[in-house]
């Protein structure tokens, strides 16, 4: 059972890498990385929003969206097919939790939220977010899964946000064609990164 | 107007391309481009999106009141990705399927949010119409040229027509199985805008 958990936060962290394999969440991913400790916030933010969000997410679709999701309301809506409705209600949960969890961090833990502030309304339409709930519905996960997988996903991202970051720093003393410069070397880059985690591909624990 | 209607329609294509020079969208534009269909089915899906988008905020601009407008967007963007989406499973649903969660992710896709905020909230509905066609336009010319390069490179075929002869069938040709997986999307992005910026120096990057 917990090997289980285990592979699926491991998949998802090294394996099919969010940032590196399915390209989510990119344009902050290629604009933030310039600095190793901006990148490591904004990481952070990811994480904790995809550990909050996914299982969330999850709840709802479980409960509201699914075909014949009503029935434990009344029994003349098992019928129902909400499922169309999920690009709409997922953006807006996630919209709100970002909402909530800022509010809250501000209220209770006034130190993380100075550290993340910034970044927490920027996540809100990371594609990294918003991904991995339509993945966790397209793979059929149960509500413990879920919420390793959101997990596993956001330790990923940030794994790979951190150490793109680290690489630029350095990169910064080298020199570099002019035309390849900020955004063309990025690229680059990240494809070297991509072809790393490649070799994590068929671990199975 | 001629011009300029002219200007809004084409500046997006090469002088000011959203993904190579604003880094925007680029989520999708990786991620679909393994071959030419599904880069096609994308571009056509953004296009239609960022224009009614456009066109849909720029018409409520007076009546969205300012705090609440990104949530107003988000909601426009979220109802008109539905719609496609439905349209992509009705009509081709093989690509669908292949596209998987990359349609639904056209609402987070900064080109459209960015063009609803920046242009369609100041202007009017035909300028902003026109200017959602063009950066659509802009966002399906790079996703074209690299889904092109994916496939060719990548399959020896263009369109599922096979051009290249390939090695295992008697050919010459060896597909290069990187460019299907995701490091060969980051290259070619990355050669591309290479490219791009030796023609164009001013787009050069200060560092």
């Amino acid at each position: 059972m917990l090997e289980d958990y285990l592979n699926i936060a491991v998949k998802a962290i090294f394996v099919e890498n969010m940032a590196l394999t399915f390209f989510l969440g990119m344009c902050s991913f290629l604009a933030v990385s310039k600095r190793v400790s901006t990148a490591i916030g904004l990481g952070l933010a990811v994480v904790f929003v995809l550990t909050v969000t996914v299982p969330l997410n999850h709840a709802i679709n479980d409960y509201l969206l699914r075909p014949g999701a009503l029935g434990w309301a009344h029994a003349s809506l098992t019928g129902q097919d909400l499922s169309f409705l999920r690009f709409l209600t997922f953006i807006g949960t996630i919209a709100a939790t970002v909402q909530i969890v800022e509010m809250a961090l501000d209220r209770f833990f006034p130190t993380l939220h100075a550290a993340l502030g910034v970044f927490l309304p920027l996540i809100a339409v990371n594609c990294a977010i918003l991904g991995a709930s339509l993945l966790m519905v397209e793979r059929g996960l149960t509500l413990p899964e879920a919420a390793v997988f959101g997990f596993g996903s956001g330790v990923g991202w940030l794994l790979a946000i951190a150490a793109l970051a680290g690489i630029r720093e350095r990169l910064r003393y080298h020199h570099i064609p002019a035309g390849l410069r900020g955004l063309g070397i990025t690229f680059l880059l990240t494809g070297l990164m991509a072809i790393g985690f490649l070799a994590f591909g068929g671990i199975q624990l | 107007m001629a011009t300029e209607t002219r200007r809004i329609l084409m500046d997006p294509l090469i002088h000011n391309n959203p993904i190579a020079l604003q880094v925007l969208g680029i989520c999708s534009a990786l991620a679909v481009t393994t071959g030419m269909q599904t880069s096609v089915v994308m571009s056509a899906a953004v296009v239609a999106v960022i224009a009614l988008s456009n066109l849909s905020v720029s018409l409520l601009r007076n009546m969205i009141p300012t705090n609440i407008r990104i949530i107003v967007q988000l909601t426009i963007i979220a109802s008109l990705v539905i719609v496609t989406d439905q349209i992509l499973k009705a009509y081709v649903y093989e690509i669908s399927k292949q596209l998987s969660v990359f349609v639904g992710l056209i609402i987070t896709n900064c080109i459209i949010m960015g063009r609803a905020e920046a242009f369609a909230m100041q202007n009017p509905p035909l300028k902003s119409l026109i200017d959602g066609i063009g950066n659509g336009m802009g966002y399906a010319a790079i996703l074209l040229v690299v889904g092109a390069a994916r496939e060719v490179f990548g399959a020896g075929t263009f369109w599922g027509i096979p051009v290249l002869p390939l090695a295992s069938e008697g050919g010459w040709f060896t597909p290069n199985g990187l460019m299907s997986l995701s490091p060969g999307a980051f290259f070619v992005i990355g050669f591309l805008i290479w490219i791009l910026r030796t023609f164009r120096p001013e787009q050069n990057e200060a560092e």
